[in-house]
């Protein structure tokens, strides 16, 4: 059997999000799917947000008890460790990919197992724990609908929270007939694209792996520091079934998901449904301490995971990061998302969350980073819409600024000495009003190469003239004017003598 | 009251009647605007690019022009939000004077709508302007600046003008200042949408408060000739019966009508 575990495609080797960006774009299938999608999200989101009059006021309070957890950290997380271990859980600490893969994989080679179920998790997809499974000849079985399509279909995922936000039930249905017989039960004969029929195909295909998994492997969406209690929210119970069937269950947790108390998740069970699927409440919210005898999995291992949060703490502008509760309020206001969806951003977490939280967890305050991870800084047009988004207040353009001096300034990117030069030559030109007052006129005189005052194609390639010919490469621009607003002020007195 | 004009270096360069119409405007009203000689730029280009250090003699040179005025009127959304919003930030890292400097001036920097709206409290600047018009609210006037409906007051207070509804009108433009360029791709498929909510909403002239924003869509509209034009807001509240049309400081075009700065003729418009 070990011959047969199949690995997963992975986003190492990805080009910048510009390259990337271009052939996405390019995909109309795609487009059309995620205008579709992200907009039914946004009105739903917006409805359900503008029921509550306190909105604002949890926003903020959401904010403040993130910032709570993070500036205290390590005495939160020995809270929980204690209580977990009191209630009978196992504690691990995991301080990158590797070490927590290790320690999932041993667990399950301990049980004997060769495959474990699994609920949807973030953190599990940052560490390719599929991929270190697979590689001990242990199957890992998504359960997740939108999870399982993406797992069928040798995909990548594309959302937070719809990874398979990028298909649509036509393509969904191919790949249900084409791949479910591979791994498992066969999808039915006669398959139909009805969003019914495919639910159907997926429960039943997925039951069998529910009814004999013995190990399953989770994330987490909050754990409290003070109870030792494990909480996942989901839609579809097939969490509720991991989370409860298995004899052994498995979670990884990144270090920010704490909260201090029972009472604060108030806050957040209110906060996460609105801006995540535009509900007021999610169908299932399952909460565990530790083992309860005779009641569910009786061996639980919590695995602590650092994996460059520590990082991203020490960063005063960037740790806000950290508040994120992986909602994906802000891939679904987001109009540089909706246009080349999330495989562009060449990570598990895309939109503007992912180009704030990538580069960051890929270590850019500590040192150089690659051409891909520094391209995501700059995928965003600062319309600040996630801000307005994000249920715990990430000002996202704020960071997004930040990276980028972290990128140029901080010297954590490629070196792109053209674009240093131009900049310092216009900084060098603004810094004297006279010296303004020339290039316009110089300015002036390239009018001369206008037609009817409108410059229009520029007849290069674009890798030969730079900005200039990305510009004109589909946009027309108006001819600079004879004359400069300060040369007239100055010929006419502000046109009291014209 | 002591006015100071920031007209902004792209405008200064490329937009030279939006800053004329923003002395016309104000004329009307009866308040004289200065133009201190010594304003260049705000910095926004190289601060959201990520240089950040070249943005600080900027911002001293902003504080050195504006400082003793007790207002300042900006014809951009995006100039103003640099300068309110991020200013003190640049300045808190280059220590000195810089922040008390900042802290006076910045507070005083308006969007030409605040500026009408708040400071003056005028909605109805005596303009005529008979053409449909949409208006696009800008990011940075919309989520940084949140100037609201201040400027389709002040467009629904001109006389002749019909103002259409823009389609997802919150939507970003795609400009987004170096992004147009080096996401050429992603900003110019932003833009197509723009463009046709704009064509969608029947209008005949699309408004905005930044220039910046308006070179793209007007760029992207001129190059697929789609029949529509662009025009800053001060521009259109510049118009009155006397003088319905900005003076061109450019020929008229021969295409799809982009010529910025200048308004539709009554013999262009239908």
């Amino acid at each position: 059997m070990t011959a047969s575990v199949r690995g997963e495609p992975t986003f190492v080797g990805m080009p910048p999000f510009p390259e990337a960006a271009h052939a996405e774009l390019a995909n109309e299938v795609q487009r059309a799917n995620l205008r579709a999608a992200t907009h039914t999200i946004r009105a739903r989101r917006d409805e359900v947000v503008a029921e509550l009059p306190d909105w604002e006021l949890l926003r903020r309070a959401g904010e403040a008890i993130k910032d709570d957890v993070l500036a205290r950290l390590p005495g939160h997380l020995e809270r929980l460790e204690v209580a977990v271990r009191a209630a009978g859980g196992v504690v691990h600490w995991a301080r990158d990919a590797a070490e927590a893969n290790a320690i999932v994989v041993a667990i399950a080679r301990a049980k004997g197992v060769d495959e474990v179920v699994k609920v949807k998790s973030m953190v599990t997809e940052e560490i390719e724990l599929n991929n270190a499974l697979a590689a001990a000849g242990i199957h890992a079985w998504e359960t997740d609908l939108a999870q399982l399509i993406v797992q069928l279909g040798q995909d990548l995922p594309s959302h937070i929270l719809v990874p398979a936000i990028h298909r649509n039930r036509a393509e969904i249905r191919e790949i249900f007939v084409r791949e479910m017989g591979g791994v498992g039960r066969p999808a039915p004969e006669h398959l139909t694209d009805a969003p019914g029929a495919l639910a159907t195909a997926a429960r039943r295909h997925l039951r069998e792996k529910f009814l004999r998994a013995k190990v399953a492997v989770s994330g987490g969406n909050f754990a409290i520091a003070d109870t030792g209690t494990v909480c996942v929210v989901e839609s579809e119970g097939n969490g509720r079934m991991c989370l409860t069937l298995p004899e052994t269950l498995i979670t990884v947790l990144g270090v920010e998901k704490l909260l201090p108390t029972w009472g604060d998740l108030e806050v957040f069970l209110q906060l996460l449904p609105r801006s995540s699927t535009g509900e007021r409440m999610n169908p299932y919210t399952s909460m565990w301490t530790g083992v309860t005898p005779g009641d569910g999995p009786q061996d639980f291992h919590l695995i602590l995971l650092d994996n460059g949060r520590s990082d991203v703490l020490a960063d005063p502008v960037g740790r806000q990061a950290l508040r994120c509760i992986r909602c994906s309020a802000c891939l679904n206001v987001c109009p540089v998302y909706e246009r080349t969806g999330g495989h562009a951003y060449g990570s598990v977490y895309p939109g503007p969350i992912g180009a704030i939280l990538t580069p960051q967890l890929r270590g850019i305050a500590a040192h150089r980073v690659d051409a891909q991870t520094a391209s995501l800084p700059f995928a965003s047009s600062l319309c600040g819409a996630c801000f307005d988004a994000c249920p715990v207040r990430i000002d996202i353009p704020e960071v997004l600024v930040h990276l980028r001096t972290q990128v140029v300034d901080g010297g954590r990117g490629p070196h792109d000495r053209a674009e240093e030069v131009g900049m310092a030559a216009v900084r060098w030109t603004f810094e004297k009003p006279w010296r303004i007052g020339f290039a316009q006129h110089v300015a002036g005189v390239g009018a001369r190469f206008a037609r009817h005052g409108v410059i229009g194609r520029v007849p290069l390639p674009k890798r030969f003239t730079g900005p200039v010919g990305a510009w004109f490469a589909d946009r027309d621009a108006p001819a600079p004017p004879a004359e400069s607003f300060r040369s007239w002020y100055k010929r006419t007195d502000g046109g009291l003598e014209e | 009251m002591r006015l100071a004009l920031f007209v902004t270096c792209f405008n200064d360069t490329l937009f030279p009647e939006t800053g004329k119409s923003v002395v016309r405007v104000l004329r009307r009203l009866g308040h004289e605007v200065e133009f201190p000689y010594g304003q260049v730029c705000c910095g926004q280009m190289h601060f959201n690019s990520g240089y950040r250090k070249d943005a600080v003699p900027l911002v001293r040179s902003f504080v050195d022009a504006f400082e003793g005025y007790d207002a300042v009127v900006v014809p951009s959304g995006s100039c103003t939000a640099m300068v309110r919003e991020y200013h003190a930030s640049v300045a808190r890292e280059a220590g000195g004077s810089l922040p008390a400097g900042v802290a006076r001036v910045a507070p005083k920097v308006y969007e030409f709508s605040e500026f009408l709206v708040d400071v003056l409290g005028i909605t109805d600047v005596g303009a005529y302007f008979p053409h449909s018009v949409a208006y696009h609210p800008t990011c940075h006037s919309l989520r940084l600046l949140r100037v609201g409906d201040r400027p389709t007051r002040l467009l629904r207070a001109v006389r002749g003008l019909t103002l259409v509804d823009l389609p997802r009108a919150d939507e970003c433009c795609g400009f987004g200042g170096t992004f147009a360029v080096k996401n050429v791709d992603t900003s110019v498929a932003m833009g197509d949408d723009k463009v046709s909510a704009a064509l969608e909403s029947g209008a005949q002239v699309l408004c905005a408060g930044d220039n910046s924003c308006l070179t793209h869509i007007g760029g992207l509209m001129s190059r697929h000739h789609a029949g529509i034009r662009v025009l800053h807001l001060a521009d259109i509240l510049a118009c009155t019966e006397a003088l319905p049309d900005v003076p061109p400081y450019a020929p008229a075009p021969d295409r799809a009508g982009f010529a910025a700065g200048q308004a539709p003729g009554p013999e262009v418009a239908r």
